[in-house]
């Protein structure tokens, strides 16, 4: 009896926002008098972080502080329109709508700016440090907050915008399943060093080694949070977690967490990641969504990880140790693959 | 714990000067998040709010002949007695909002039930306790039904109706098939040239979404004759417009507010909760709060679907995968919820990130009696890409590859065309690959750690193959034992050109170091040289005739553009998509 190494690999691409489109969502952005700015939704920030990325893609687009921008979700009576927190689609879709919506608002800032200076709004920048000064002489510059406050008190204008993303639904042909899925993906491989011992059937994982190609990382922070989340998630998934364990037989359901396992502080594996940034063309300054898609290699590199330290194929999930043990018995004991 | 960015890639589809894009800034809700103020659909406790609870099915499958309430009406503290005649239109399909897919779920249920936890009874009570006390006093008097819990097994001519909307135990789609179809190419034939054929069964897990926050809603009173809804729905307007149909209310009578949710990971979007918690509170006119406790998350809340997945696979010797075969069960449980809708994004992701020049799918949503499934993280691809990637692995062992240098010389470039006939673009699975395992150190040879998604793409690869279509799995065929697929027509009368050669990318290494050079390839990448192929034998060949479909075509073929390969009839069945636009309906319905 003894414990074997095991090393094994997957890759994935993953399809961002509503398969077939037909999904729209929509931002409001508009600023106090002191141009101070709000962006309404209606999305939802589940903990992955919905509101600070629009926020950050609010204030780029402005080009103000991000201190200057709060994001509100989630009213129907003030958020217009979104479609929901799923598929992926939050960064992609709402980020793409509340960048119209700024751009919008921003036009008019620039306008009230340049009515002020008395020059051409063309001519105008955004120093994202809440100033807007002319191109070619910076000295000749008026704040964010004094423009959108000349704007509403002087001119009479709404520094506002709106905003809407929408890939309009594509058909799906019955014979071959011709359509228009999707317009972006995000791409992962991984690969899971783990040991098992072949008198217990556990699965021990030791080490995990990553490469996520995201787009861009619009806030590398939460894209790190993500990815080390998710492929926790993955882990669990693979090794751990499932309402019927012998599906489709519907016994020994678990109803809380005492019978439902995932993996414990002690069962983390280190996660060595490398985050790719291929820009998506029609995201939001690149940005895919990082958000399903990390958890998926990680369930098939188990499983390899498995075969190449025991011999076994467990092509069944989760991979518990039950199954280990029986593979290994119908196999005539464990059979490891050679070192990778 | 480590990560780097790898910034060097890609950087010159970058511009990395931005201000606000590219910087981790603390998110603007984390103090709230930390500190525990943070205010989610729970933190709403209204003076006098009621407590909804359900009962619910003990039978995976059963009539309801009768409901005894009295006694439970009686209890202490009980307000409300919430039974399905209560409901003003009781009966929905999630994606209703889309028009896809038939009204096929009852909010409470009155006649049957298809799984265990199905609801059958609301009560509304002043707490937790007495609406528990009271569910538990409530008396159905079931009819046990025969019940089938396996994907296949219901697919059978004998096997139980699960539900009535769809007889067939099986999602219809497009109106025309039982299942959802990808054809590009020609497997069979590839098959048959292939060195080997690699088979697997992967059985993907139902899983639970495990929110910390379980679903909840909380319904109030607003002045106006309004309601508002405090929620943890992931998807505001869906479960706003659900609970609208549902109640047969206006929308704007109905004020949702959440956005800060303990997470979801697809199980909330539902929206079972909102439209009872609404429900309660018109009834009673006080606030009402209908939360799932932990078993109900984890046993009533639809989990991620069992998949079944079956692949078959024609390798050759050399690594290169030359026609991929898949066939799926999703198990949508008893009603549709979104399964029907993943199974199409899960056959827009086949076959893989690779690119393999004949593909065929046939993908059934499958109603068993079971809990409905729902979305979860990566819903519609995290089981296939396990299947997928074990099978890739295991193609790595037969033919004695490196795995990751069999993803590499497989993997899908910038240009090529994907099985759902659109080009590939933005591609990274080779960069990704690299990376992983040169951090991983797991050795691949030079010439695979010069390849690029960027190079290599495109031309041969891009182009569609002729393809070989069939009608097989018709509605209610399969269940009525007529043929269930057996068959295989090929459509229209046109002689096939030889089926698409997987093309090699043109190497980013010097050519000596390639993979495999021209003389070692197969005779197969060169289509004129391959076996005659005719899809039926009864149909008049014309092989090199480049005309138009005879007079059996059911429609103009579309204008003539290049056959695949060149040398071969550019014949093509007139239903070839690429060219056209589809005359069938998509599925979509519209009412």
């Amino acid at each position: 009896m003894s414990i074997h190494k095991g090393r094994g690999f997957a890759s994935i691409n993953y399809p961002i926002g509503m398969n077939l489109g037909g999904d729209p969502s929509q931002a409001l952005v508009h600023s106090n008098p002191d141009g101070k700015f709000a962006v309404a939704l209606s999305s939802i920030d589940l903990g992955q972080g919905m509101k600070q990325v629009t926020r950050q893609i609010a204030a780029e687009t402005l080009g103000v502080p991000v201190e200057d921008v709060y994001v509100d979700t989630a009213d129907s009576d003030t958020g217009p329109h979104c479609m929901g927190s799923f598929a992926s689609r939050g960064t992609h879709r709402v980020g793409n709508a509340v960048i119209q919506a700024a751009k919008e608002a921003r036009a008019v800032m620039m306008e009230a700016a340049a009515e002020e200076l008395e020059v051409n709004a063309a001519d105008l920048e955004t120093d994202g440090k809440g100033n807007i000064f002319v191109r070619g002489a910076p000295s000749r510059s008026i704040s964010t907050g004094e423009a959108c406050g000349a704007a509403q008190f002087k001119q009479g204008k709404t520094v506002s915008g709106r905003g809407i993303f929408l890939i309009p639904m594509s058909d799906v042909d019955p014979e071959t399943g011709e359509m228009t899925p999707v317009s972006c993906y995000a791409h992962a491989a991984l690969v899971v060093d783990i040991e098992v011992d072949d008198e217990t059937g556990e699965v021990d994982v030791k080490q995990m080694n990553s490469a996520y190609e995201v787009g861009r990382a619009l806030n590398p922070r939460m894209v790190e949070q993500q990815l080390v989340g998710g492929a926790w998630m993955g882990m669990s998934h693979a090794l751990w977690e499932t309402t019927e364990p012998y599906y489709p037989e519907r016994t020994h359901r678990p109803t809380d967490f005492n019978q439902y396992l995932m993996p414990g502080p002690g069962d983390i594996a280190p996660h060595n990641i490398a985050i790719l940034e291929r820009p998506a063309p029609d995201g939001p300054y690149g940005g895919k969504g990082p958000g399903e898609m990390c958890a998926n290699p990680v369930l098939p590199a188990v499983a390899n990880a498995v075969f190449n330290a025991v011999g076994v194929r467990i092509d069944e999930l989760p991979i518990t140790p039950e199954k280990i043990l029986r593979a290994i018995k119908a196999n005539g004991g464990a059979q490891p693959q050679g070192q990778r | 714990m480590s990560v780097e960015f790898r910034k060097e890639l890609f950087a010159s589809e970058r511009d990395d000067n931005l201000n606000e894009i590219g910087k981790g800034t603390q998110r603007q809700d984390a103090l709230g998040h930390v500190t525990g103020r943070s205010p989610y659909f729970d933190d709403h406790l209204f003076e006098g709010l009621l407590q909804v609870r359900c009962v619910r099915s003990p039978h995976h499958h059963a009539r309801i002949r009768s409901i005894d309430y009295a006694q439970a009406a009686q209890m202490p503290g009980v307000v409300k007695v919430i039974r399905a005649e209560d409901v003003a239109h009781n009966f929905n399909t999630l994606l209703s909002l889309l028009n896809f897919g038939r009204d096929d779920e009852p909010l409470i249920s009155s006649k049957k039930v298809s799984y265990i936890g199905e609801p059958v009874l609301a009560i509304v009570a002043r707490t937790d306790r007495q609406a528990r006390d009271a569910v538990a006093a409530v008396r159905v008097d079931w009819e046990v039904l025969p019940h089938v819990l396996d994907v296949e097994e219901a697919l059978q001519p004998d096997a139980p109706v699960v539900n009535e909307v769809y007889p067939n135990n099986t999602f219809d789609y497009h109106d025309k098939y039982d299942h959802q179809k990808v054809r590009y190419g020609d497997v069979e034939t590839a098959f048959a040239q292939a060195d080997k054929i690699v088979e697997g069964r992967y059985q993907m897990s139902p899983i639970e979404q495990a929110p910390v926050e379980t679903n909840g809603a909380i319904a109030a009173p607003e002045t106006n004759d309004r309601f508002v809804c405090y929620t943890s729905t992931q998807a505001l307007f869906f479960s706003l417009g659900t609970a609208a149909k549902l109640l047969n209310v206006s929308s704007n009578r109905l004020h949702f507010i959440g956005g800060t949710v303990g997470g979801g990971f697809g199980g909330k979007v539902d929206s079972l909760v909102e439209p009872m918690a609404i429900l309660a509170c018109m009834l009673t006119g006080k606030p009402c709060r209908f939360v799932w406790d932990r078993e109900e998350e984890m046993q009533v809340g639809a989990p991620r679907g069992g998949e079944r997945w079956y692949l078959k696979d024609g390798v050759m010797n050399d690594g290169r995968i030359i026609a991929r075969q898949f066939t799926g069960y999703f198990d949508s449980g008893a009603y549709t919820r979104l399964s029907s809708y993943a199974i199409i994004k899960g056959a827009a992701h086949l076959p893989g990130p690779y690119h393999i020049a004949n593909v065929k799918a046939d993908v059934f949503c499958v109603f068993t009696n079971r809990t409905p499934a729902t979305a979860m993280r990566g819903f519609g691809v995290t089981g296939v890409d396990f299947a997928i990637e074990c099978q890739m692995d295991k193609i790595a062992h037969e033919v004695g590859m490196n795995p990751v240098e069999l993803r590499i010389l497989n993997a899908y470039r910038d240009g090529d065309m994907k099985a759902h006939r659109r080009e590939a673009k933005n591609c990274a699975l080779i960069e990704c690959a690299q990376v992983a395992a040169e951090k991983a150190n797991w050795p691949i040879r030079d010439e695979f750690k010069q390849m690029s998604s960027m190079v290599g793409g495109g031309g041969e690869r891009a182009k569609i193959p002729h393809t070989v279509t069939d009608e097989d799995g018709r509605i209610g065929d399969r269940r009525a034992g007529r043929s269930g697929g057996q068959t295989r027509t090929i459509a229209p009368s046109m002689p096939a050109p030889a089926p698409a050669a997987y093309t090699s990318p043109p190497p980013s290494a010097p050519p000596s170091r390639a993979p495999q050079t021209v003389d070692q390839q197969p005779s197969y990448v060169h289509p004129a040289a391959a076996p005659a192929y005719n899809p039926a034998a009864t149909q008049t060949p014309s092989p090199v005739a480049p005309t138009p479909a005879p007079a059996a075509a059911p429609t103009p073929a579309p204008a003539a553009a290049p056959a695949p390969d060149s040398g071969a009839p550019s014949a093509r069945p007139v239903n070839r998509p690429g060219y056209s636009r589809f005359a069938s309906n998509s599925g979509f319905r519209r009412r």
